[in-house]
């Protein structure tokens, strides 16, 4: 199903993307200006990881970064799974 | 424009919420059983909520000029002790008989362990033995992908499901083909940080159409909009979407799916 505004998607999200943009970098920025943050933090990964596929030219970048911050699915979980 | 709102823990709403879902259009609501925020200390307790969910919740909405609907069942997060949620479902038959009922929900997991697996197999179960509908609730956050896979896997499992009475719930970007590949309902929850926004919710529309599609609040005690559903009928209008469309998603779609049970009862009283 297309977009029914398609000519107009760029102007709609123009000014949103800059704002969420400026606060992303701020964010990071924030988290650089911390002290005491462990350098380690598997999070700082996945946030990298989340941010190149923003700068991919691959579609469905939402998915991808959902992806990048999910547990990995086993099709044996049947049989790994530890009892509780 | 009318609209159900198939999803939203109304007894963690306001009467005030309520009124204000009303006068926006809200006709219907779902209520499903779940997680209060803290974990219920006996099987009592369990059978007070269910009667609050099919008794005074009724009232509440009724009063505001909204029928309400309820799933009877237990949260993932109350799942963990595999003994007391055994208890918890042999309260479920019951329950499952009163005229508001639609079917057993929220059920699914959390964390996807393996207790929570065997309380979900004995909530499927109770539901299949009846030929109830079920609600499923999908995990949180980086749990999310790994455990809806985990529970279709389950449904595959048992040939005694038909996809056209299930559906998984809280899908986003990476869950939801999967859900609606499957042929089961797919709902979107529109939630400030977690889940999905309005905008993000018109982007699945846009890419996967509107058919075995859901949209709902799950307002409840957490951050969440008890008027989420309008916001999105908004965003979708302000992309240049038709109303027909809008009322598919919002009204049509969760009358198709509510009147699947016996128990649904609503008759449209006014043109929207």
């Amino acid at each position: 199903m297309a977009n029914a505004a398609t000519s107009g998607v760029l102007d709609r999200e123009f000014l949103p993307l800059r704002a969420r943009l400026i606060d992303l970098a701020a964010a990071l920025d924030r988290i650089d200006r911390a002290s005491g943050l462990p350098a380690a933090d598997p999070r700082r990964e996945q946030i990298a990881h989340g941010l190149a596929v923003l700068n991919s030219p691959e579609p469905n970048r939402a998915e991808a970064v959902l992806a990048a911050f999910s547990l990995p699915y086993d099709p044996e979980w049947r049989a790994k799974t530890p009892r509780g | 424009m009318d609209f159900f709102d198939p999803h939203i823990h109304v007894a963690s709403r306001t009467t005030d919420d309520l009124a204000l879902m009303a006068k926006m259009g809200c006709v219907v609501v779902g209520e499903p059983a779940f997680w209060m925020g803290y974990d219920r200390g006996g099987v009592n307790s369990f059978h007070d909520y269910f009667r609050q969910l099919t008794e005074w919740e009724p009232k509440r909405c009724a009063a505001a000029g909204i029928e309400h609907y309820a799933w009877m069942g237990l949260n993932a997060k109350e799942a963990e002790n595999v003994g007391f949620a055994r208890e918890v479902i042999a309260e479920l038959p019951a329950f499952l008989e009163r005229p508001n009922v639609l079917g057993v929900g929220e059920i699914g997991l959390h964390k996807c362990t393996r207790n929570e697996v065997t309380t979900l197999l004995g909530l499927i179960d109770a539901a299949l033995a009846s030929s109830q509908m079920m609600l499923f609730h999908t995990p949180h956050l980086e749990d999310k992908y790994k455990g809806t896979r985990m529970i279709l896997d389950v449904l595959a499992d048992d040939r005694r499901v038909d996809p056209a009475r299930v559906c998984i719930d809280h899908c986003e970007e990476h869950t939801i083909r999967l859900a609606l590949e499957s042929g089961y309902w797919a709902g979107v929850t529109l939630y400030p940080t977690t889940k999905a926004t309005p905008e993000r919710t018109a982007d699945m529309v846009e890419m996967y159409g509107p058919e075995r599609l859901l949209v709902n609040s799950s307002a409840d005690w957490g951050p969440s909009n008890p008027l989420a559903v309008p916001e999105f009928i908004a965003t979708m209008r302000r992309r240049g979407h038709p109303d027909s469309l809008i009322r598919r998603l919002v009204y049509e779609n969760p009358l198709a799916w509510f009147r699947q049970s016996e128990h649904f009862r609503f008759a449209p009283a006014r043109a929207t």
